[in-house]
This record gives C-alpha cells, sequence and structure tokens, in this order.
C-alpha cells in the first residue's frame, strides 16, 4: 500500500498542480477572489481528474501512440461537458458564477498531463489515486489562495457559501473585519499574482525545512 | 518523463481511423445521454433564476400573466446606437398593461456590457433597476451590486420628471446622481442607460405592449 501513498503525496504536495507545477493558472489567478468558487472549481477539476484519469486508464493500449492525444482531449472534454450539464442542472446559481471556467476545465493541462503521463501508463486504481490526489492539491491551493484574498479584499470568509449549500449555507459566512473597506489590489489579477508567490514561497520554506530535518 | 516502453505501438491508419470515430461516437452518445437527462432540468433552473430577477422588480401580485412568455426581443439604433438586442418583458394585470421590464446592456462602462434589467411602470416611474451581470473593476466599479452598496436602490420610483431633463446624469456631470468614490465612468454608464430606456418607453409605449410575444427569440443571459 505504501506505493499508494506514493503516488498521492506526489500528486498532492511534491508536484502540486498549482504551487509546484504551476499548471492551470488561468482559473486559479481568475476565480479565488473568494474560498467558495475556489473550492467549487477545484471540487469540479478534481472530479474532472478522476473520471477522465480512470477512462483513460481503462483505454489505455487500445489507441495508437499517433492518436493518443486527440482520444485522451476527447475523453477529457465528454468528462468536462457532462461535468458542466450536471452542474447546471443542480447547482444553477454556482455554476452561474463560475461560468466559463467549467467549461475551460477542458483546457487545464494538468488534466491532460495526469492522462499522458500516468493514467495512460497505470492501471486504473493508481490512476484514480493519482488523479484525486492531483485534483485535491489543485483544490487546496484554490481554497488558500481564496481564503487569502477574500479576507484582504473583503474581510469575510466563506461568504455566498449558499452557493454550493443551500441557502442554509448563507450562514457559514465570517465576518473578521467588520468595518473592512477591502484591500483593493488583493482581489485584483495583480494581487492574486503575488498572493500566488507567497504561497510558492510558502511551501518551498516548508519543504526545504522538512528536508533539513531529515 | 516515465519510459516509453508501455505505449502501445503505431498501428495502421485505418485502424487510428476506426478507434477515433468509435471514440469520437462514444463521447457524443455519451453526452447526447446527459443532455437528454438534464435539459428538462436546466431549462427549469434558466426560468427559475430569470423569474427570481423579474421579481426583485415586480412583485407578483402587480401582474397575472405569464411574465417570460409574454415577451418580446428587438433592435433599434435609432434609441440604441449599440446595436444590440433589447428584450421586454410585459407585465399585465386582467390584460391591461401594468409594467414593462427591458432587459439591455448599459455599452459604455468602464469594461464590457453591463447587464441591466430595468421595470417601468405604465405610468413612466421605474420600479427598480438591477444588475444581472457585469465586468466592472472589483471593488471600483462593483457598488452596482445590491450586495456591495444600495447604490442601484436609488432609482426605484424616479421618472423621466423626477429629477428632470438635467437632473440625469452623475453628480459630476452636474446631475443628481452619485458616483462612487473612483469610479465615475460605470454610474455614469448605467444611469445613461436607464434614461434612454425611458425616454424609449415613454415615446414608445403602445407599442410596447401591441408588440406580439415571440419569447423564443429572448436572449439568454450569458
Amino acid at each position: 500500500m505504501s506505493s499508494y501513498r506514493k503516488i498521492f503525496l506526489d500528486g498532492f504536495w511534491l508536484h502540486n498542480t498549482g504551487l509546484v507545477v504551476l499548471f492551470g493558472l488561468c482559473p486559479l489567478l481568475a476565480v479565488t477572489s473568494t474560498v467558495v468558487t475556489g473550492f467549487a472549481l477545484g471540487i469540479a477539476t478534481t472530479v474532472a481528474l478522476v473520471f477522465s484519469s480512470l477512462a483513460v486508464s481503462l483505454l489505455r493500449g487500445i489507441p495508437g501512440a499517433e492518436i493518443r492525444i486527440p482520444i485522451f482531449v476527447l475523453i477529457i472534454a465528454s468528462v468536462v461537458t457532462v461535468i458542466q450539464l450536471l452542474m447546471q442542472a443542480w447547482l444553477f446559481d454556482l455554476y452561474q458564477v463560475l461560468g466559463i471556467f467549467i467549461p475551460l476545465i477542458v483546457t487545464n493541462c494538468a488534466i491532460l498531463g495526469r492522462a499522458e503521463a500516468f493514467a495512460s501508463r497505470n492501471s486504473p486504481l493508481p490512476s484514480v489515486v493519482d488523479g484525486l490526489a492531483t485534483g485535491l492539491g489543485f483544490c487546496l491551493v484554490l481554497v488558500l489562495l481564496g481564503a487569502v484574498r477574500e479576507l484582504l479584499g473583503h474581510g469575510t470568509l466563506f461568504s455566498q457559501a449558499g452557493l454550493i449549500f443551500g441557502t442554509q449555507g448563507d450562514h457559514l459566512q465570517l465576518r473578521f473585519l467588520p468595518d473592512h473597506y477591502g484591500f483593493l489590489l488583493a482581489l485584483l489579477p495583480p494581487g492574486a499574482f503575488m498572493c500566488l508567490g507567497l504561497l510558492i514561497a510558502g511551501r518551498k520554506w516548508l519543504a526545504s525545512r522538512s528536508a533539513q530535518g531529515q | 518523463m516515465e519510459a516509453n516502453q508501455d505505449l502501445p505501438k503505431p498501428g495502421p491508419t485505418w485502424r487510428n481511423a476506426l478507434t477515433l470515430g468509435l471514440a469520437a461516437m462514444m463521447g457524443a452518445g455519451l453526452l447526447a445521454g446527459v443532455n437528454q437527462l438534464t435539459r428538462q432540468r436546466i431549462e427549469n433552473q434558466e426560468r427559475r433564476a430569470a423569474l427570481v430577477q423579474l421579481g426583485q422588480l415586480l412583485p407578483p401580485g402587480r401582474y397575472d400573466n405569464a411574465l417570460q412568455e409574454d415577451s418580446y426581443s428587438f433592435r433599434d439604433t435609432a434609441w440604441f446606437p449599440s446595436g444590440q438586442t433589447i428584450t421586454v418583458y410585459r407585465a399585465r394585470m386582467g390584460a391591461e398593461p401594468a409594467a414593462a421590464i427591458f432587459r439591455l446592456a448599459a455599452t459604455d462602462g468602464y469594461n464590457g456590457d453591463i447587464n441591466l434589467l430595468i421595470g417601468i411602470n405604465l405610468d413612466g416611474s421605474l420600479t427598480g433597476v438591477r444588475v444581472l451581470s457585469h465586468k466592472e473593476t472589483p471593488g471600483l466599479g462593483d457598488p452596482i451590486e445590491t450586495s456591495r452598496s444600495n447604490w442601484i436602490l436609488q432609482f426605484s420610483g424616479r421618472s423621466l420628471s423626477n429629477p428632470g431633463k438635467d437632473g440625469w446624469a452623475v453628480k459630476i456631470d452636474g446631475g443628481e446622481f452619485d458616483q462612487f468614490t473612483g469610479a465615475t465612468i460605470t454610474p455614469r454608464a448605467v444611469v445613461k442607460a436607464v434614461r434612454m430606456t425611458l425616454e424609449y418607453f415613454a415615446a414608445n409605449k403602445d407599442l410596447v405592449f401591441a408588440q406580439p410575444a415571440d419569447s423564443l427569440e429572448v436572449a439568454k443571459p450569458r
């Protein structure tokens, strides 16, 4: 079982999509103005990763080398479109907020990257674990970035939680700075880059500390 | 990169074509199935969302017709030079015209269209104005949203005579409406769009309520 542990740590931490590999920067910076939107896109991306990894792994060996990539893209696009339709049907308001970034999950290189580098060479279970780990790692960064930006920009956390959990979710909102007028920079794209830079630095610091400890 | 030995060798062209074709058909089949399963629900959701928005401008007691079916779309470059498609929902009470809700965009905002819902009573007074979607700068232009400030609520009850002709502008232009700190262009665009709509309604009131409904051509709010 330790190999599954390794697969998970690789995808979640060692080769974290958002902080190390830096795949999917566009949604990472665009939807993280609040925790809730970041979390929602993170989960949608994770589901897309798990199911496309599973499908790619099941079909590995069938397509010839020349058409491998087009087939992967086809699989990923199908999975993402299914997610999009299901979200529209059951989480309509959330879908309205995330809008174009749901269909754009197709273009997140992390998904094609995992399909090509891992799922096409491994059996289904490890591929699912890999997809899950990569997705959760991405989701973690989206949530952290969303938390930092929402706290600085609006002085709240978990605002609009009702989009995910229904109307009772609206009570989840925490207001930390009552008369906070908002640190605008955190909400604008440059602020997003700066926050991401700080997160990358923080991860490096943690990683180097644990390396020294060993 | 892992070694390449696990990967299948290049296949003959006909085999590739067949595989690709089959994969495409399977993908299409899956999507057709899911689409079939979700279509009705998505339609209902869109209808509900639109009704919630319309309901903010017009309480249900004010009309007894099906607002969304009693709608039509038009373009009129003489009144709205941007050439945009505008949707009008008619509210009637016992077949008598009661109010009209315009869905249109303020086209000269800071960044792209500001999609608005503008409700006008038969007497030419505003039932209210709401922003459906916009791409104005967060923190500067977004006080037009009700979740950020009450700015947009000040339109309720206003009409072309309240304030008069000169008053329909932001304060910096000599009008009655506040601009926001750091953002003049956004409120200016909204005020202008509301004024244009009021003027259009005043001049074309009879036409607005006489137009046959063509709800099929209603533009989706995306």
